[in-house]
């Protein structure tokens, strides 16, 4: 279907007086698992990644996450609810004494995050885990 | 906007082999290019830190890519294992190109 500016206008309004306009558009599944696959060149199996995140954040703006897979040498991150999935990837050495790493992410809102390991074999591997959230982040 | 300040947490001194928590810290605003202006309702550009480096004695030792959903003021909690002493140094690269740095020593026993 052709979208004519009239038309974006008048959904974006129908939208608004109904509330549901608060992000611009959600990343959606397909293209958080489009992306897993391009990074691991494949679907990778699931387990042996550890993803430690709070159950519900209360704040979408900055929301601590710790990830952890041994023997990988990179741990990508990927927020399914965002407007872009991609959120950082880390990048392991034989200086690094673990292949764990924490940061501090935004969710849109309630969704599952997705972490990829790429393994010093590599074999990739894969988790994912809700995070419920109260006030989406990215300035909605 | 206020002034990028880089914060580091690295003890001062280690024991050979055994793990040191690095943590890490600068403040960004991190500005993911999806905000709007609340005045004009124009697009904020995006303006972010997308990559940060720690080296030890010149060698890369950890590194991340950053997207904008990397919260403002981004923190990043990494683990190093060391063999002899030396300087590990920090480098944040914005989007514009600066690149943000701090240095720190450390003695392996």
């Amino acid at each position: 279907m052709q979208m004519t500016r009239r038309d974006l206008f008048a959904l974006a309004a129908g939208l608004a007086a109904v509330g549901l306009i608060r992000m611009p558009a959600h990343a959606s599944e397909e293209a958080t698992m489009a992306a897993v696959k391009e990074y691991a060149g494949g679907m990778p199996e699931t387990g042996g990644v550890e993803i430690g995140a709070p159950e519900i954040a209360e704040n979408g703006n900055t929301v601590p996450i710790e990830v952890s897979a041994d023997g990988a040498t990179e741990i990508m991150i990927l927020a399914a609810g965002n407007p872009n999935p991609g959120v950082g990837t880390f990048h392991f050495t034989e200086m690094s004494a673990e292949s764990r790493a924490s940061t501090r992410i935004r969710l849109a809102g309630t969704q599952d995050i997705v972490a990829v390991a790429k393994m010093a074999d590599g074999s990739t591997k894969m988790a994912r885990r809700e995070v419920k959230v109260t006030i989406g982040g990215c300035g909605g | 906007m206020a002034k990028i300040k880089p914060r580091v947490k690295v003890p001062k001194k280690a024991k050979a082999g055994e793990a040191v928590t690095i943590k890490t810290l600068i403040s960004h605003p991190m500005e993911s290019g999806q905000r709007k202006d609340r005045k004009t309702g124009e697009l904020i550009p995006r303006k972010i830190i997308n990559k940060f480096v720690a080296k030890y004695n010149g060698t890369d030792v950890f590194w991340m890519d950053m997207e904008p959903a990397i919260a403002a003021n981004p923190y990043v909690e990494f683990s190093v294992k060391l063999s002899e002493s030396g300087t590990i140094r920090f480098e944040w690269t914005d989007d514009d190109g600066s690149v943000y740095d701090i240095e720190k020593k450390i003695t392996v026993a």
